[in-house]
Parts: structure tokens; C-alpha cells; sequence
């Protein structure tokens, strides 16, 4: 991972004092937001209940995911102001989505200086075939995977985190279970494999062989793995931690719900308690109504998650 | 030997422990007040301060952590964990942030800026290396780091970093008078002992160098040498997690 050290192409203008980034270091601030939960919020008000509440960090962003879907049409990276606004409320750090190969919103985001992009399938495409080269940046990305392959793609374009795509704004689980289980499952199948394997392994999951004899050898992703995508409740957020999850991102889940602050709270608490069902159980106690969910069955239902390999 | 306990409420704990097992020393996870009866020392990882703060204060931890750190247990904050374990710190959020206390210093959250400002670099460490041999530098992960403004008669110095002057004419909000005054001597504070507590502002746990970590280690036997050791009960909980993810710590970036 070491040679991937990041050589800066963009964003010679505002920042001057560091040459670059090393992977170490984008990976790093991942390593500190484990065992938490990152929120989406859309103003500075929400960001400062997630922060009361706990959370590691938030996601700006101008509409949740569940009424980007509610709404439909072409969604794009948020205002910079509001995300200046959100990031200038909170002193947790603060992450915002950019389009999937849209190079020039995340340079943007890299301007204000925020301290994460996500390179979002939620968010409309920008480029059907290529993801960003965030080897160009200092700023770190965090990216969603449905699987194995996928993750360790998106690894190789220089992602530092890794988060499951599960179907955001649905408020429903079931994908991001699919997914975790489908890269824990092949990470348990690689940890098993002979040597001589791995290279014809690499070639059917469509991941450099390199990145993929890491994880054999690490016995997981080389980086910080997040769940996302469907977590409305605290056991939700628990279920993620307990299939091995790092972290949890929560979108629409809690400030969709009746007692944001509450929920958020108790799902902040599920994800640090997440092995003791007795904490569990006490968090989630009278939290009010959950998110509307929605039944991923019903063919009218964009799936997000497929948008991009 | 000891066991040593790493309060495993957000952040780099994983780490920690990982960093300790490579020293053959067990670290077991604390997450409730009672767990801290069983340990005879304790770790504050790094992570984000503020989210710490809050779940320390949900579990109400935080009587039983000044209680710790009052006993003269020995105590290491890194990063979020030198935050907590300052007198005084500036930089937090609106309406503030609890502190454990402990450390006389005055501690400046988020001093060096965003993510984007987040860097590597070889750090001087005399006491370390008179300690615990090795190279003269320690290279230093600082990630959204905190710095130590002002510290106290009783506090030792263990490693500083320069701060070019122009270091923060860029980001805008992170500019304070306080810095200013910081940095018209050129440094800042960034590894302190005072007695039997340690801080770094910095991350030895995503380095493979495990000397500050030998250092700890050595801290607390001399300490329990001292007071004929506590029982080393270890939490069932902690069984459970490390059963799930017997490998689950990240891969040392250097």
C-alpha cells in the first residue's frame, strides 16, 4: 500500500503546506471513526443533535436518501455553503457526497476542506464506466461495495474506507446484510484458499491480485469497513457490528424518524455496546416511530446499489 | 504480567490491543465502570473526543475514570485520549466537552485543521529512545491531531513538533489568538508525562514501532510492583468480540 503514496495533481492552489497525503494517513483518520456511527444531516442544526448524540462524524448533504428517492430527478453534490455551514457547526469531521466519476465535485470538496468525500451510488452517475482516481487527491475517500470484488476495486482507485452499498433510503436491511455477508463469506473462503488458487480467485472477482493476497493474509479489507444502507434501528446498526462490521453509517434512519435525538443516541450506544443484547435491549426502548419502509419486492423500486461495478 | 485495559467506547482500541499482543501483553476492553476493577492500567485510545465524551457520559463513566486516574494508576491518552485526559482544553464544540482531568496542560482540539491537514512526520524523542533504545526519531501519524499549548512545572516534555508560522493561513476558521500565540515560539507540545500519566497527541498504535507502548508497559509494572496486584478478571464480553474477529486488527501502515 505504501507505493500508492498519492502524488497531487489537483488542488495546488489553497493548501500549500503538505506535498501529499500518504495512504497511511487517509486510512488513518478511518481507523479513528471505528466503532461509530456517521449520520446524514442536512443542516447545521441536525449536525449539532448527531453530535450531541454521539455520532463520529456526519455526511452533509442537501436531501437524504430517502427523499432523493421520494423525489426522483438528478442528484448532485450539495451546496458548498451548506456544507461550509454544517462543517463550521460541529468540531466532529465532516463528509460529503460526491457524484460516482465526478473528478470535479470531489476537487471542490477537496477546496472547502472537508475531511472525507464519498464517491456515492446514492447520488445520480456522472460517468457510467470509470470511478474517480483518487490516487489525484489528498483528501480520502470512502466508497460502497456489494461485494469482494468490488471493495477491492474501489481499494485499488485509492478508496481509504469502505462502506457496504446496501439500498439507502429504503430503510430496509436486507441488502446491506446481503452485502456484508457476501464480502465476509469470501474473505472466509480466501482465508481457506491454497496459495495457488488466489491468482484464478483474483481473475473471477475481477480484483488485483495483490490487494487480494493482502486480505488473505490480513483476514480482512485492508481498510476500515463500514456497514450502510438501510439501518433504521439500533439492532440494525448492532446486526452490522455482529456480522463484523467496523462502523455504521445511518442516512435517512434517524432523521426520518419520530425522536431523531433519541434514536440517534440509541444507536450511537448500540453500535459501541453492540455484543451486550441487555444495552441493546435498554436502548431501544421507546424510541418512537421508525423510518417508513420500503419493500425492496416491488419492482417500481430503483436499486441504487446497482448503479456502478 | 499486568493486564492493561484499553477503553473501548469508539476509535483505534482494536489497534491498541493488536500493538500490546505484539509485546505479549494483554489488553482487554473496557467499556462499563465495573471493568475498571480488573486492570491495573489503562489506555484512552484515539477516536473522536467528542463522541468519547458523550458515551463516557451516557455509561457514566467518567467518576470512575477520574477515580482511576487519581489513584496514581497509570493512565495513557493518544490522541482523543490526551484530550480527555487534560485539565483544560479549547477548540470543542459548542457547549463543551467533559474531561477526565488529570494532566496539568492546556490541550487545543483539532489544533493542526481538517483531515486535508493530517500528516506524517519524524518526531525527536530523546527520553523514548534513552528508554527504550532504538532510533532518535519516532515517526509520528497525526491525524485532526490535538496539541499541547501550555503545560504545567510538573509535566515533562517528551517530544515536540515545529509549526512553520504560516502553517494556518489557509484554513480560515481554525485560526484563534490563541494559536498565534502558540506558535510565536515555533512549537508545540505533542508527547507529555506527568507522573504516572502519559499522552500523545499523536498515534503510535497505527505504527508498527512499539516502543511507546514498551514504555507503558514498563510504567505500570513499576507501579504494580508497587501495590501488589489487583485480580485480572477479564470480561466475558470481551471473549465474545474476540472470538467474532480473531484478526481484526488493520494492517500497520508505515
Amino acid at each position: 500500500m505504501e507505493g500508492s503514496g498519492v502524488v497531487t495533481v489537483y488542488g495546488n492552489g489553497a493548501i500549500t503546506e503538505t506535498k501529499k497525503s500518504p495512504f497511511s494517513v487517509k486510512v488513518g483518520l478511518a481507523q479513528m471513526l471505528r466503532g461509530g456511527v456517521i449520520m446524514d444531516v442536512v443542516n447545521a442544526d441536525q449536525a449539532r443533535v448527531a453530535e450531541e448524540a454521539g455520532a463520529c462524524a456526519v455526511m452533509a448533504l442537501e436531501r437524504v436518501p430517502a427523499d432523493i428517492r421520494a423525489q426522483g430527478g438528478v442528484a448532485r453534490m450539495s451546496d458548498p455553503q451548506l456544507i461550509k455551514e454544517i462543517k463550521q457547526a460541529v468540531t466532529i469531521p465532516v463528509m460529503a457526497k460526491a457524484r460516482i466519476g465526478h473528478f470535479v465535485e470531489a476537487q471542490i470538496l477537496e477546496a472547502i476542506g472537508i475531511d472525507y468525500v464519498d464517491e456515492s451510488e446514492v447520488l445520480t452517475l456522472a460517468d457510467e464506466d470509470n470511478h474517480i482516481n483518487k490516487h489525484n487527491f489528498r483528501i480520502p475517500f470512502v466508497c460502497g461495495c456489494r461485494n469482494l470484488g468490488e471493495a477491492l476495486r474501489r481499494i485499488r482507485e485509492g478508496a481509504a474506507m469502505i462502506r457496504t452499498k446496501g439500498e439507502a433510503g429504503t430503510g430496509n436491511i436486507v441488502e446491506a446484510v446481503r452485502h456484508v455477508r457476501s464480502v465476509m463469506g469470501d474473505i472466509r473462503v480466501l482465508r481457506n484458499m491454497d496459495d495457488d488458487e488466489v491468482f484464478t480467485f483474483s481473475k473471477k472477482i475481477a480484483a488485483p491480485y495483490d490487494l487480494v493476497m493482502q486480505t488473505k493474509q490480513l483476514g480482512r479489507l485492508p481498510v476500515v469497513h463500514f456497514a450502510a444502507g438501510g439501518v433504521a434501528t439500533p439492532a440494525d446498526a448492532a446486526l452490522m457490528m455482529q456480522l463484523g462490521c467496523d462502523g455504521v453509517f445511518v442516512g435517512s434512519g434517524v432523521f426520518k424518524s419520530g425522536d431523531p435525538a433519541k434514536r440517534a443516541r440509541a444507536i450511537v450506544q448500540a453500535v459501541t455496546h453492540y455484543s451486550d443484547p441487555e444495552v441493546l435491549a435498554e436502548v431501544s426502548c421507546g424510541l418512537g416511530e421508525a423510518m417508513v419502509g420500503i419493500n425492496l419486492n416491488d419492482d417500481k423500486v430503483e436499486r441504487f446499489a446497482n448503479r456502478s461495478e | 504480567m499486568a493486564v492493561v485495559g484499553v477503553l473501548a467506547l469508539q476509535g483505534s482500541f482494536n489497534e491498541h490491543i493488536a500493538a500490546l499482543r505484539r509485546l505479549g501483553v494483554k489488553g482487554v476492553e473496557i467499556r462499563k465502570p465495573e471493568q475498571l476493577q480488573s486492570v491495573s492500567s489503562l489506555i484512552i485510545p484515539g477516536g473522536e473526543s467528542t463522541t468519547m465524551a458523550k458515551l463516557a457520559e451516557y455509561h457514566n463513566l467518567f467518576p470512575a475514570l477520574r477515580e482511576f486516574v487519581e489513584m496514581g494508576k497509570p493512565v495513557w491518552g493518544t490522541c482523543a485520549g490526551l484530550i480527555f485526559l487534560a485539565n483544560k482544553a479549547t477548540g470543542q464544540k459548542t457547549g463543551g466537552q467533559k474531561l477526565v482531568g488529570g494532566l496539568d496542560c492546556t490541550v487545543h482540539r483539532n489544533f493542526f485543521g481538517s483531515q486535508i491537514q493530517s500528516f506524517e512526520a519524524d518526531l525527536p524523542v530523546p527520553e523514548l529512545a534513552s528508554k527504550e533504545g532504538g532510533p532518535e526519531t519516532f515517526r509520528g501519524i497525526f491525524i485532526r491531531a490535538p496539541a499541547i499549548l501550555e503545560a504545567g512545572p510538573e509535566v515533562q516534555v517528551l517530544a515536540d513538533y515545529p509549526v512553520p508560522s504560516n502553517k494556518f493561513l489557509d484554513s480560515d476558521s481554525f485560526i484563534e489568538d490563541k494559536k498565534k500565540v502558540a506558535h510565536k515560539c515555533g512549537k508545540v507540545i505533542v508527547a507529555v508525562r506527568q507522573g504516572n500519566i502519559l499522552g500523545t497527541a499523536f498515534h503510535p498504535e497505527l505504527t508498527a514501532d512499539t516502543r511507546w507502548h514498551s514504555y507503558f508497559i514498563k510504567m505500570s509494572n513499576a507501579n504494580v510492583g508497587e501495590e501488589a496486584s489487583s485480580s485480572s478478571l477479564v470480561p466475558a464480553e470481551v471473549d465474545i468480540t474476540s472470538n467474532q474477529q480473531p484478526c481484526s486488527d488493520l494492517p500497520i501502515f508505515q
